[in-house]
C-alpha cells in the first residue's frame, strides 16, 4: 500500500518533474480525472515515465507498470487478459505512450492489440519527437520540423496513426487536443465505455522540444487546430465525425512562428509548408467526409 | 496415475495445463509450434480455462505473460531459438520484477546460419538474464521439471522465473511413455497462484518498475542474486518433496557412476541418455568412466559439482553451444570456476550443434581421450569433437567477382 506523503486533489501528485508548461502533464491529469481509481496504467520509457516516478516514489495513486518502449500495448493486453480470467470486467486498462513508443517501435504490438480487439484504452500523447532522449525525430515529427536528428528540418510528412487505427476498424478512435479539454474528456469517457480497443491520439505541445515559451502551451495547441495542422475527429462504429471545423484556416505562421523548431526556415520554405499544410488539410477533410 | 504416450512438447503442455495456467500467449516457432497449437486447442475445447492471447511476436508473448502474471494469474508461454532471442529484453523485465513465470524453451540454434534443429545456444545466450534454467534428459523430465519449476519459482524466497529447456526434436518430437499423475496430486503439490511482492491490484496500488538510481540498483540486483542462491536449497527441497509425492528422484546434478570414476563427462539435456548408455558400455570393458548430468544450470550448482567431481582428476565438459569467442563453452567455464581450487584437468568439448546428433561414438571418443589424458598418454583433446575434416572448405567463396 502506498504511503501518501502529499495529498493531491486527483490521482496525480501535485509535484511532477515534467517541464513547466508540459502539455502531456495536463493530459495525464485530465485523463485520470475521467477514468478514476479503478484503472491500471501501462507506461513505456519516455516523458510519461515521469509519472512512474523515481526510486521508491511515484506520482500516481493507481497501480501501474513501466514496461519496454515497444510493448505498451502488449503489456496492457496481458493485464486485460488476467482481469478477464478473474472475471473483472470493470477495471480500465490504460496504455499511455508517446508518439515514438507508438508509431515507431511500438506499432507492431499496438496493431496486435487492435486486430485482436483486446479491451484496452490506448492513449498516444503526441509531442512529435523522442523528447525524453533529447528531441530526436520520430515518424510523427511534422514536415520541416528541426530535431536533433533532422537538423535541417524533416524531409517527410508524418505517419498517420488515426488512419492506421481506423484501418483495423476498431470500435472507437479519436484525435484530441488540450485546446479543448471538454472535448478531450468526453472522448476519454467514450473510450473508457468502449467494448473493445479504443485509441486516442492527443496533440501534445512540448515547450522544451518545440522551443517556445512555456506559457504558450494552450495557445500553440489552439493554433495547431486553427491552422489545420491538427484535425479533431472521431471514428465511432465505422463512421467519422469531424468535431471542429475552422471556417477559414489561419496562416501557418500563427502556429510555427512561435516555435524554435521551425526557426531556421527560409521564406520559400515557409511558403512551402503553408502550401503543404493547406493541401494536406483539404485532401484530408475530403477523405474524412467520404468516411462519414 | 496413468501412462500416456507423449512427445516433449505435449508433456510440456500437459504440465502447464495441470498447473492451471489462466492466461496463455504464445507465438509459433519450430520446434515449439505445437505447444502454441495444443494450448489453443485446450482453451478452445474448454479443457483449460484460460484466456488465449494470439500475440503477433515473441516479444509480445512474454510481455503479455509477464503483465498478466503481475495482475494475479499464472501465465504461460513457450518459445525457441530466434523467438527466445527476440524476448531478450522482456526476459529482464520478468526476472527483474520478480515474476515467477515458467517457460518451456525448446532448444534450437539461433541464426545465422538458419537452423531448425537442436543445440543449447539459444538458452545459453540468455543465461545471465536472471531466469533459472532446467535441462531435461527425457520426456518424463520435461513434465516433472515443469511442475517442480512452478513450485521453486513461486517460492517466496525465490520469486524468479524459470526456463525448462528441452532439446528440439530429440525431445520435443520424440514419443515416449510417461507417467501422468492425477490432477489432485498436482494441485496439492503446487497449489493455486498467489501474487507476492509485486502485483497490479486496484485495491492495493503500487507502481512497478520505475527508474531506479545507482543508490538502489545494485541492491535490487543483489536481491535477485540472493534469490538465485536461495533457489539451490529450495529446488533441492522441492525435488525431495516431489520424490515423496510422485516417487521419482531428481537432483540438481546427477552423478552417474561417478564415485570411483577415473574420468567424468559433464553434460546436459537429452545427450545424457546417450552418455549413460556409453558409460555402461565402457564400464563393461573395465573403463572407469562416469557422467555428471547438470539438471539445473541456473542457478549454477557449483557446490554439488564440486561434491561430484572432486575425486576426479580428468574431466570433460560437453557444451552443446559454440561459445564463440570464449575460451570454451559456457558450461565448461562454469565448471572450471567451480573447480578452481581443486587440482584437476578440465577439457572443453563442443558439439551437437544445429541438430548434429551427439552420437555414442563421439561420446566414446571423448571418454577414450580423457582416459588417455589421465594416464599421461595424450596431451591435446579434440575440442570440436564432431567437426568435419573439411570444415574450412565449406561454403568458402573461392573468387570474388
Ligand atoms: C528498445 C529501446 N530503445 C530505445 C530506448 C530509448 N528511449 C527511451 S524513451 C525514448 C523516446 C520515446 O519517445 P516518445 O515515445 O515519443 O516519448 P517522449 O519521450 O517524446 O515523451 C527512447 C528512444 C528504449 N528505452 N528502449
Ligand atoms: S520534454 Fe516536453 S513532453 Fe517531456 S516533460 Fe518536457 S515539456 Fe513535457
Ligand atoms: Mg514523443
Amino acid at each position: 500500500m502506498y504511503d501518501v506523503q502529499h495529498n493531491s486533489r486527483g490521482l496525480v501528485s501535485h509535484g511532477v518533474s515534467a517541464c513547466a508548461g508540459c502539455g502531456m502533464e495536463l493530459i495525464m491529469r485530465n485523463v485520470l480525472e475521467v477514468l478514476g481509481e479503478d484503472t491500471i496504467i501501462l507506461i513505456p520509457p519516455g516523458c510519461s515515465a515521469l509519472f512512474s516516478g523515481f526510486g521508491n516514489e511515484t506520482a500516481l495513486k493507481i497501480p501501474g507498470f513501466q514496461g519496454n518502449l515497444e510493448n505498451t500495448a502488449a503489456c496492457a493486453a496481458g493485464v486485460r487478459a488476467a482481469l478477464n480470467a478473474k472475471g473483472n470486467k470493470h477495471t480500465t486498462v490504460l496504455a499511455f505512450a508517446g508518439d515514438g513508443g507508438t508509431v515507431d517501435i511500438g506499432i507492431q504490438s499496438l496493431s496486435g492489440v487492435l486486430e485482436r480487439r483486446d479491451k484496452v484504452l490506448y492513449i498516444c500523447y503526441d509531442n512529435e519527437a523522442y523528447m525524453n532522449t533529447g528531441i530526436q525525430a520520430s515518424s510523427s515529427t511534422p514536415y520541416f520540423a528541426g530535431t536533433t536528428t533532422t537538423p535541417s528540418g524533416k524531409k517527410t510528412g508524418r505517419k498517420d496513426l488515426m488512419q492506421i487505427a481506423i484501418a483495423h476498424d476498431i470500435p472507437y478512435a479519436a484525435t484530441a487536443s488540450i485546446n479543448n479539454l471538454n472535448d478531450l474528456k468526453k472522448k476519454v469517457q467514450k473510450a473508457k465505455d468502449t467494448d473493445g480497443p479504443s485509441l486516442l491520439h492527443i496533440h501534445t505541445p512540448c515547450p522544451t522540444g518545440w522551443r517556445y515559451e512555456p506559457a504558450k502551451t494552450i495557445e500553440i495547441a489552439r493554433a495547431a487546430v486553427q491552422t489545420g495542422c491538427w484535425i479533431l475527429y472521431e471514428y465511432e462504429a465505422g463512421k467519422v465525425t469531424i468535431n471542429y471545423r475552422q471556417k477559414e484556416l489561419k496562416p501557418i505562421e500563427e502556429y510555427i512562428g512561435f516555435q524554435g523548431r521551425f526557426g531556421n526556415l527560409s521564406k520559400e520554405q515557409k511558403k512551402e509548408i503553408q502550401d503543404y499544410v493547406t493541401k494536406q488539410y483539404n485532401k484530408y477533410i475530403i477523405k474524412l467526409e467520404a468516411m462519414n | 496415475m496413468t501412462y500416456k504416450m507423449m512427445d516433449g512438447n505435449l508433456a510440456a503442455v500437459e504440465a502447464m495445463k495441470m498447473a492451471k495456467v489462466q492466461v496463455v500467449s504464445a507465438y509459433p516457432i519450430t520446434p515449439q509450434s505445437n505447444i502454441a497449437e495444443k494450448l489453443s486447442d485446450l482453451v478452445a475445447s474448454g479443457e483449460l480455462k484460460a484466456e488465449y492471447i494470439r500475440v503477433e511476436s515473441e516479444h509480445s508473448a512474454l510481455s503479455v505473460a509477464t503483465t498478466a502474471q503481475l495482475a494475479g494469474v499464472r501465465a504461460a508461454t513457450a518459445t525457441a531459438s530466434n523467438g527466445l532471442a527476440l524476448m531478450h529484453e522482456v526476459l529482464g523485465m520478468t526476472s527483474g520484477n520478480r515474476v515467477p513465470i515458467v517457460m518451456p524453451v525448446v532448444n534450437r540454434g539461433v541464426a545465422a546460419p538458419w537452423t531448425l534443429w537442436c543445440e543449447h545456444g539459444d538458452a545459453m545466450a540468455e543465461r545471465d538474464m536472471g531466469w533459472m534454467q532446467f535441462y531435461c534428459e527425457n520426456v518424463q523430465e520435461v513434465f516433472d521439471l515443469i511442475l517442480m519449476a512452478y513450485k521453486a519459482a513461486e517460492d517466496k524466497d525465490v520469486l524468479t522465473p524459470a526456463m525448462v529447456c528441452l532439446d528440439g526434436f530429440f525431445l520435443s518430437h520424440s514419443m515416449q511413455k510417461i507417467v501422468v499423475p492425477k490432477q489432485e496430486l498436482v494441485d496439492n503439490f503446487i497449489g493455486g497462484y498467489k501474487s507476492q511482492n509485486t502485483y497490479l491490484d486496484t485495491e492495493d496500488p503500487m507502481f512497478i518498475c520505475d527508474l531506479t538510481g545507482s543508490e538502489e540498483y545494485t541492491e535490487m540486483k543483489y536481491q535477485q542474486k540472493v534469490a538465485m542462491d536461495n533457489a539451490i536449497g529450495v529446488i533441492e527441497q522441492v525435488q525431495r518433496e516431489f520424490e515423496e509425492r510422485f516417487g521419482r528422484k531428481y537432483s540438481i546434478v546427477e552423478g552417474y557412476r561417478t564415485e570411483d570414476a577415473d574420468v567424468v563427462l559433464v553434460a546436459l539435456g537429452s545427450m545424457c541418455g546417450t552418455g549413460k548408455h556409453v558409460v555402461n558400455k565402457l564400464r563393461e570393458k573395465g573403463k572407469k568412466v562416469g557422467l555428471a548430468k547438470v539438471t539445473v544450470f541456473r542457478p549454477f550448482p557449483a557446490e554439488k559439482i564440486r561434491e561430484i567431481l572432486s575425486g576426479t582428476r580428468c574431466i570433460g565438459v560437453f557444451d552443446r553451444s559454440a561459445g564463440i569467442g570464449g575460451q570454451g563453452g559456457p558450461v565448461w567455464s562454469e565448471v572450471c570456476a567451480a573447480m578452481k581450487d581443486i587440482s584437476c584437468d578440465i577439457r572443453n568439448y563442443t558439439g551437437g550443434l544445429g541438430g548434429r546428433d551427439v552420437s555414442p561414438d563421439n561420446i566414446e571418443k571423448i571418454f577414450d581421450e580423457l582416459l588417455e589424458i589421465s594416464q599421461g598418454k595424450r596431451k591435446n583433446h579434440t575440442a570440436w569433437i564432431d567437426l568435419k575434416e573439411n570444415a574450412m572448405d565449406i561454403r568458402q567463396v573461392i573468387k570474388n567477382v
